[in-house]
């Protein structure tokens, strides 16, 4: 019956028993053992044991490249020589805790050392290190649960190393205790379509195995619910499964004026589910995904061929891809490797390409080349544009390598205030509503202090959102969002209420969204976005524009 | 009865970390001998052990220098030895 109050992320709701993701172990301390050297020699043989078959038993319950790097997890627990360095400490009066700690802390300096890709994998060794302390202490093991039965998991917030390791299958729905909608757990949330309630401070009372509702449409955590509850939310996602089965038209408002529908995506590979979810085409390629390798940037007919299957997914349509996004919350080192004190406000985004211009041209060549033998419609945009000057830079370059449309996005106050002199250069304008928040806001959204700051529905983002609508209408420039606000079924009437004519999103949205437009005429979503627009703060914009319906 | 050893260049893409790395000591313990691995002129360590072997940091193109003796030595190293050139990040992500 009592309810907890989040975020919540899209419009899904799940029923199920809590497991909350154990904390990270503090390091021990090291203290002499009062135990004697062949207690704690047992204590370390039993906690290894335990831990290698654990992990043996995990791997043999997946396959592919998950399996073997959990065998090389097994076999790192159980590896001579560690036994050899854990031996050395406890026969010189080290606890078990300290001699395991102090051991790994030993091979992981070893590998930062060499740096490069293995410096960057000395962080699997302290999953195992931590896995062979929690067993020493008699506590759950630090990471995703895995209590063999599908459950909700509760968590203070997922790392992007968590989300990776998230089995799908088990995982009911998501409640974090820190991060805002911008978080991680929230993009991923997003992505597959799982229901979450993120920001949910709450949540930190609950314990495993208590049943509990997530409602990600009210931003709520049903505790102790009773039957009528349960039946009701059972009922909600049975129909929400059925509407998405329902074969998908292109987006449009009641009253018949076409609103484009289109998918954030990430890699190739997910061109295909995104048009069996009916998009209508990408508004957001990130090409961030070619250039994870630490050192170097990929090869011209490495990114033609990636560019090239996308493309090939999309006959006939509109591809929008963005060049490399590199700095702030994802740095790569060759391109900016200079420590920034604010990288959000520093070398990024086309500014960083700029300053490596080489990679840009590289990215324009390949991406010209694979349109040519393609058939989709592409056009390329420019991610932290702040300037009319960066603008024409920009654009003259990408024609200059025979790419026909080149737009920008608008994720600096500034671009959204000067909409107008920018697109007298661009061709469209992609709104990111994520960053333009946080600039407009002054709050890093990544920072769970200031994550009540990170709201889009912030009257000051919308007033910014509606210059470049009219910017757009005035110079008959096509504006798009691709942030994250897009899949906010009620805000994206109110996006297009502000002259937005395209709507892009992670592809599980599409069709919350696509049922928001279908019900409201284009004078229905103007009243919604003026009510918006209207409001002091995020929270009653929100209510003023529920309540205009 | 001499000690065999054999030097070869790594040919995995991102080096000898964890994946690449175990299949070549679970291969090494396999062989049943004492088998030492050592990077360049540096220390030798047990083949066998995925820590020790991920400890030496070995990148692309590194040289690693095998060692072993006794019976079957000869065959355990032109094995172990295939396996270090072999680039097992091919095909993966």
């Amino acid at each position: 019956m009592p309810a907890l109050r989040g975020v919540g992320i899209g419009q899904g709701v799940a029923t199920g028993p809590v497991r909350r993701m154990a904390e990270a172990l503090p390091a021990p301390e090291n203290t002499p053992s009062s135990a004697g050297a062949d207690a704690e020699r047992a204590r370390v043989a039993e906690a290894i044991s335990f831990v290698a078959a654990d992990l043996t038993r995990r791997a043999e319950a997946v396959d592919g490249t998950a399996r073997e790097v959990l065998e090389a997890q097994a076999m790192i627990a159980d590896d001579p020589t560690l036994a050899d360095e854990v031996e050395e400490r406890v026969a010189a009066g080290a606890t078990a805790e300290w001699a395991v700690h102090d051991a790994f802390a030993g091979f992981r300096a070893s590998l930062e050392a060499v740096g490069g890709y293995l410096g960057e994998r000395a962080a699997d060794l302290d999953d195992i290190a931590q896995r062979v302390l929690a067993r020493l202490r008699g506590v759950a093991a630090p990471g995703v649960p895995d209590p063999g039965h599908p459950f909700v998991l509760v968590a203070r917030d997922l790392a992007p190393a968590d989300t990776a390791l998230l089995d799908l299958d088990q995982v009911l729905a998501l409640i974090t205790t820190d991060g805002g909608p911008t978080s991680h757990t929230a993009i991923l949330a997003r992505e597959k379509g799982i229901v979450a309630v993120v920001g949910a401070v709450d949540a930190v009372s609950l314990a495993d195995d208590e049943t509990v509702i997530v409602d990600a449409a009210a931003g709520t955590v049903v505790t102790d619910p009773n039957a009528d509850e349960l039946a009701r939310a059972a009922e909600r996602a049975a129909e929400r499964k059925a509407a998405d089965a329902a074969p998908a038209s292109p987006g449009a408002l009641a009253d018949g004026t076409p609103i484009a529908l289109l998918a954030n995506l990430g890699k190739p590979g997910d061109a295909a589910d995104a048009a069996a979810r009916g998009a209508e085409g990408v508004g957001l390629f990130r090409t961030e995904f070619l250039f994870l390798s630490a050192t170097h940037a990929p090869t011209v007919s490495v990114q033609r061929e990636a560019y090239r299957e996308l493309l090939a997914a999309f006959p006939g349509r509109k591809v929008v891809v963005r060049v490399l996004d590199a700095g702030a919350d994802k740095p790569l080192p060759f391109l900016n490797d200079a420590h920034e004190e604010n990288p959000a406000l520093g070398l990024r985004g086309l500014r960083a390409l700029r300053a490596s211009e080489d990679i840009l041209r590289e990215q324009l060549t390949a991406l010209a080349e694979a349109d040519a033998e393609t058939e989709a419609d592409l056009w390329v945009m420019a991610p932290m544009v702040a300037t009319v000057e960066e603008t024409a830079y920009f654009t003259a370059l990408a024609r200059a390598y025979g790419l026909r449309t080149a737009g920008i996005m608008v994720e600096v106050p500034s671009s959204a205030l000067l909409a107008d002199r920018l697109l007298a250069h661009a061709d469209f304008a992609s709104i990111g509503t994520n960053d333009l928040t946080q600039y407009t806001m002054a709050a890093d959204r990544l920072l769970g202090s200031v994550a009540s700051f990170q709201d889009p529905w912030h009257p000051a983002v919308l007033r910014l959102v509606a210059e470049v609508g009219r910017a757009g209408a005035a110079l008959g420039k096509p504006v798009g969002v691709c942030g994250e606000a897009a899949a906010d079924p009620l805000l994206a009437v109110v996006l297009v209420g502000l002259g937005v004519g395209s709507l892009s999103m992670a592809p599980s949205a599409l069709a919350d969204v696509r049922r928001a437009l279908a019900e409201r005429t284009l004078d229905d979503a103007r009243r919604v976005a003026a009510a918006a627009l209207a409001a002091d703060d995020a929270t009653s914009a929100r209510t003023a524009a529920q309540a205009t319906g | 009865m001499t000690a065999l050893s054999r030097t070869v260049r790594i040919g995995s893409s991102h080096g000898l970390h964890a994946r690449p790395a175990k299949i070549f000591a679970q291969a090494a313990k396999e062989t049943g001998i004492p088998v030492t691995i050592a990077k360049d002129a540096g220390k030798a360590v047990n083949a066998a052990s995925i820590l020790g072997v991920i400890a030496l940091g070995l990148e692309q193109g590194d040289y690693a220098t095998l060692s072993a003796e006794g019976e079957g030595a000869e065959a355990a190293l032109d094995r172990l030895a295939e396996l270090l050139v072999t680039d097992h990040d091919e095909g993966a992500a």
